[in-house]
């Protein structure tokens, strides 16, 4: 006699099927993922969701061919009173010589555009092309512009419209560069370089984060990567290479913000984090960190509430970070934040 | 009949009892129960790992464990389920059934079995005592170098895992030589290769591949080992070292593993299809074939997992052509198991529904497998969910249900009792609503950007949904795995009398007592044909009498030995020494018990 639980769950297998199934499909929708890639905006991501929405569109119908026939067979050939015995059946030649055709040449259809589109995104672009080194660090991405003379941190500033050139390297352990809106994904290693291309198509801040395991804190190894008008690119890159302000000098700077940048020498910060435009120390530089979109690599938004957290104790939002709790006043972040807040 | 010069002591002719022989025995049949309870204790032990990583997972920006617990739960959840419960889980069913469905009375090297099953266990042990130190692996399963190396991994971490991995791979490679030379030297009178059991055939290929995989993955873990002991630099770039040769060695070895985790499956499959839909394995020998072509190409695709690092197009385009062209006989095979059930009368047993589920869930994982052959669309997924999803459909979906259809399927051989068919109903049912709920919304979540390993994620991501819904999946998974263990304590009450074939099998193991006598067969069957039993039944007008027992006077047995446990603890205090730095006192202790282990060994009465 069939056990009632198991009686009642077959029964309702099929509802709570569905009810999954409709929640899954809402939750489907990749327009609320702001890190997809089912949206691609770059033509090396096009390329990519070329590929993609191919192998998906074959396996969509081997799925439903080999699945139904499965099924098919499953309520077919069910064992009925008064069966028959079966055929004993031991094979069919012909049958495999097809069954093995067919595959082959659905395999053939996706390997061949999947041959020519690696040579094509293989090809380095020209030397029109925005060159950006980019560094990763455990646990935060660094970026330098050779051609502009700049080292930024945390977010990847690029024009949109143009080819973006990226030679990719690390200073410490293997992490992995992706950018799902514009290209995939390459991995760093600390004796080479590795490369990525792509030219945006359009314009806003999105989120990313690093994708090769590097120890305790590769969950919150975030950056952004913001796309802007070329004017706007060029602007920032001409504002970004102005030399640190120097408040103390100034009679009409707040005063909490000349305590900052006192504290900023006094405190030890300046021994890992550079304020000027180009040049790179162990962490990261914080050359205009006041008008960054986010901080504490790419993980929290930069506000002065969330800026304050972060200079108090890095260890509590990112345990094992390399930079310490400096054991700093309340006064004295405040300060800071000014001061780092000012610095745009 | 005249009795040999060789008596059989008495000790022989009765099943002896106790913990003494059970840590003596050299009987495959109670090597392979040894294998699978301590295999499903850690099984269990992975799933708790995998609870705690779901629970964590439920909420963005979740405190529940810290970044490195979570780190060394992921590394141990990898760990522990491919070494220490696919694989040991396989071992169960080739200790058991080997000898039987060949006809022999035991494998060539009965000590050398449990020697691999004692090593199995130590290592196992060892790699798990690395929580007590607050310091279990932390660097994933596949260990990248060279986050690995001494400089970024300074504490005893990683030493804990190369140990443990060292150790574990003589006991898969003792294994592997042990099944290799059983299935070539031992098989029943008459019995060619091409009519031996699917199971017997597919667990043949998983041996050589063990046998020719292993010894890289010893190279590569020495390799680490010395660079984090000795100061060498293979691994270390300031050196000179290339981390990406780590890549190259691990996987490697990390591609025919995971043929290593499947294939048995595809064998117990191959051996619960026939006997519930009543007709023989469609395809035969397109399956024995298929199975040495996967095999022989999965040594030719292991950058598969490496095209992210920037191999140039050419490596690209070679591994991803490779990758695809092995889908080609993967779905032969998938095409002859439902060839199999085509036209037969299909009996929807639980072992049959799980060998059905296996069909249903492995489609979809090689078919997302496929997605990923193809490196433009893998450089947005490789390193994301959708990985995860892809394998956990392969080696859940696929090993862990047919694995668990075996269990229903071989537990009256194994143990005289049948499994409550309803309660197993229950547990088919719930795993796989479990199962799917858990794993299917990863392909989802790894579309739309969510990285593996990471130990939260943030509010803005929108992953919370999705991820509350698997580890609801987690749950309920859990509890199936309840009724699972439920309908065993309930069924082990009723006493032993299970009859030798209750679901008219076609393999010789049915052909005996269940359990089995320790001698196995009375007199050795001598067979010509395929699906032995079947013939056999066929030709005595339909069905054979059920097996009584008899005596087994006159049939010598290996003797049990305790040395094979004093060589395994020799081989695992040796390699220990490694852990933390090099203790020499440790290492000189323990090649004197090996030493002394292996010399009693070959020198006592066999």
């Amino acid at each position: 006699m069939s056990h009632p639980t198991g009686r009642r769950l077959a029964h309702w297998a099929p509802a709570l099927t569905l009810a999954a199934l409709v929640l899954l499909v809402a939750a489907c929708s990749p327009d609320q993922y702001p890190q997809t890639t089912l949206r691609p905006r770059a033509d090396y991501a096009r390329d990519a969701d070329a590929i993609f929405r191919l192998t998906l569109g074959w396996a969509t119908v081997v799925f439903v061919l080999v699945e139904g026939a499965l099924l098919f067979a499953l309520y077919r050939f069910r064992n009925r009173p008064g069966a028959a015995d079966p055929v004993q059946s031991h094979g069919n030649t012909t049958l495999e010589i097809v069954w093995t055709i067919i595959p082959a040449f659905i395999l053939a259809m996706i390997a061949v555009p999947t041959v020519r589109t690696i040579f094509k995104t293989a090809t380095k672009p020209g030397p029109e092309a925005l060159q950006v080194e980019v560094i990763g660090h455990q646990w935060w991405w660094e970026f330098r512009y050779p051609q502009l003379g700049i080292t930024t941190a945390g977010e990847l500033m690029v024009p949109s419209g143009r080819t973006v050139n990226l030679e990719m390297t690390t200073g410490d352990v293997l992490h992995s560069f992706w950018l799902p809106q514009f290209a995939g994904k390459r991995d760093v290693f600390p004796n080479r370089y590795n490369n990525l291309w792509f030219k945006a198509e359009v314009e806003g801040n999105f989120p990313a984060q690093c994708v090769e395991f590097c120890g305790i804190q590769h969950g919150r190894m975030a950056y952004r990567i913001v796309s802007m008008k070329p004017e706007a690119f060029d602007a920032w890159a001409a504002n970004f290479n102005q030399p640190p302000r120097d408040f103390s000098a100034d009679t009409a700077a707040n005063p909490l913000v000349k305590q900052g940048q006192a504290l900023f020498q006094a405190k030890g910060c300046v021994g890992c984090h550079s304020l000027y435009p180009a040049l790179p120390l162990i962490g990261p530089n914080l050359h205009h960190v006041g008008s960054r979109s986010h901080i504490a690599a790419g993980t929290l938004e930069n506000t002065d509430e969330n800026l304050a957290k972060w200079i108090q104790n890095p260890q509590a939002w990112k345990e094992g970070v390399l930079m310490p709790n400096l054991g700093l006043k309340d006064d004295e972040v405040h300060a800071l934040v000014a001061y780092l807040r000012a610095n745009q | 009949m005249a009795t040999t010069a060789i008596e059989q002591t008495p000790a022989h002719s009765v099943e002896a009892t106790g913990l003494w022989s059970w840590i003596t025995t050299v009987d495959h049949k109670r090597i392979g129960i040894l294998y699978g309870a301590t295999a499903f204790l850690f099984f269990l032990l992975g799933g708790i790992e995998a609870l705690v990583i779901r629970l964590q997972l439920a909420q963005p920006n979740s405190t529940l464990v810290s970044p490195d617990t979570y780190n060394q739960l992921f590394t141990m959840h990898g760990t522990t389920m491919i070494f220490l419960g696919v694989m040991p889980l396989s071992a169960m069913y080739f200790n058991f059934l080997i000898p039987l469905q060949l006809g022999a009375r035991d494998v060539a090297f009965p000590r050398l079995n449990a020697f691999s099953y004692w090593v199995f266990l130590l290592g196992g042990l060892l790699i798990n005592v690395s929580w007590l130190f607050g310091a279990a692996p932390n660097g994933g399963w596949f260990g990248y170098a060279n986050l690995t190396t001494k400089q970024f991994s300074p504490g005893m971490n990683i030493d804990f895992w190369t140990v443990g991995l060292q150790i574990l791979g003589v006991a898969s490679l003792a294994a592997a030589v042990n099944f290799f030379v059983t299935t070539v030297n031992l098989r029943a009178p008459g019995m060619k290769m091409m009519q031996m059991p699917m199971f017997v055939w597919m667990s043949f290929i998983t041996q050589i591949l063990l046998l020719l995989s292993f010894p890289i993955i010893t190279v590569a873990l020495v390799l680490l080992m010395i660079d984090r002991t000795f100061g060498t630099h293979f691994f270390v770039p300031s050196g000179g070292g290339d981390p990406i040769l780590w890549q190259h060695l691990f996987w490697l070895f990390g591609h025919p593993e995971v043929y290593i985790l499947i294939l048995p499956s595809f064998g117990i499959v191959s051996e619960i299809l026939p006997v519930f839909s009543r007709k023989p394995l469609f395809g035969y020998a397109a399956m024995v074939f298929s199975g040495v072509f996967i095999a022989f190409v999965g040594f030719g695709v292991w950058a598969h997992h490496m095209f992210a690092t920037g191999m140039g197009p050419f490596a690209d385009a070679f591994f991803s052509l490779a990758t695809m062209i092995i889908a080609i006989p993967t779905g032969v095979k998938i095409f002859n198991w439902i060839g199999t059930m085509w036209g037969g009368r299909i009996e929807f047993k639980t072992a049959m529904l799980f060998a059905i589920g296996f069909l249903g869930m492995f489609i979809m994982g090689g078919l997302s497998g496929v997605m990923h052959a193809s490196p433009p669309a893998d450089l947005q997924q490789t390193d994301t969910y959708f990985i995860v999803a892809h394998f956990h459909y392969v080696l859940f979906g696929g090993a862990i249900f047919a694995l668990t259809g075996g269990a229903y399927y071989w537990w009256p051989k194994m143990f005289g009792r049948m499994l409550d068919e309803s309660l197993g109903k229950v547990h088919f049912w719930l795993m796989m609503i479990g199962f799917n709920l858990t794993f299917f919304p990863m392909h989802i979540l790894g579309l739309n950007g969510m990285p593996r390993r990471v130990y939260t994620y943030s509010e803005e991501s929108n992953f919370k949904l999705l991820n509350q819904l698997e580890t609801l999946g987690s749950l309920i998974l859990a509890v199936s795995f309840l009724v699972f263990m439920y309908n065993i304590w309930k069924t082990w009450r009723i006493k032993a009398t299970a009859p030798a074939d209750p679901w008219n099998g076609a393999t010789l193991e049915w052909s005996i007592p269940s359990p089995p006598q320790v001698f196995n067969f009375p007199a050795l069957p001598q067979v010509s044909t395929r699906d032995a039993l079947w013939e056999m039944k066929r030709a005595a007008g339909g069905s054979v009498p059920e097996p009584q027992r008899v005596s087994g006077k006159g049939i010598h047995m290996p003797n049990p030995s305790f040395y094979p446990l004093v060589a395994a603890i020799g081989v695992t205090v040796t390699l220990g020494g490694f852990i933390g730095g090099s203790h020499l006192p440790v290492h000189i202790a323990g090649v004197a018990i090996l030493l002394f282990g292996v010399y009693s060994w070959a020198f006592e009465p066999a």
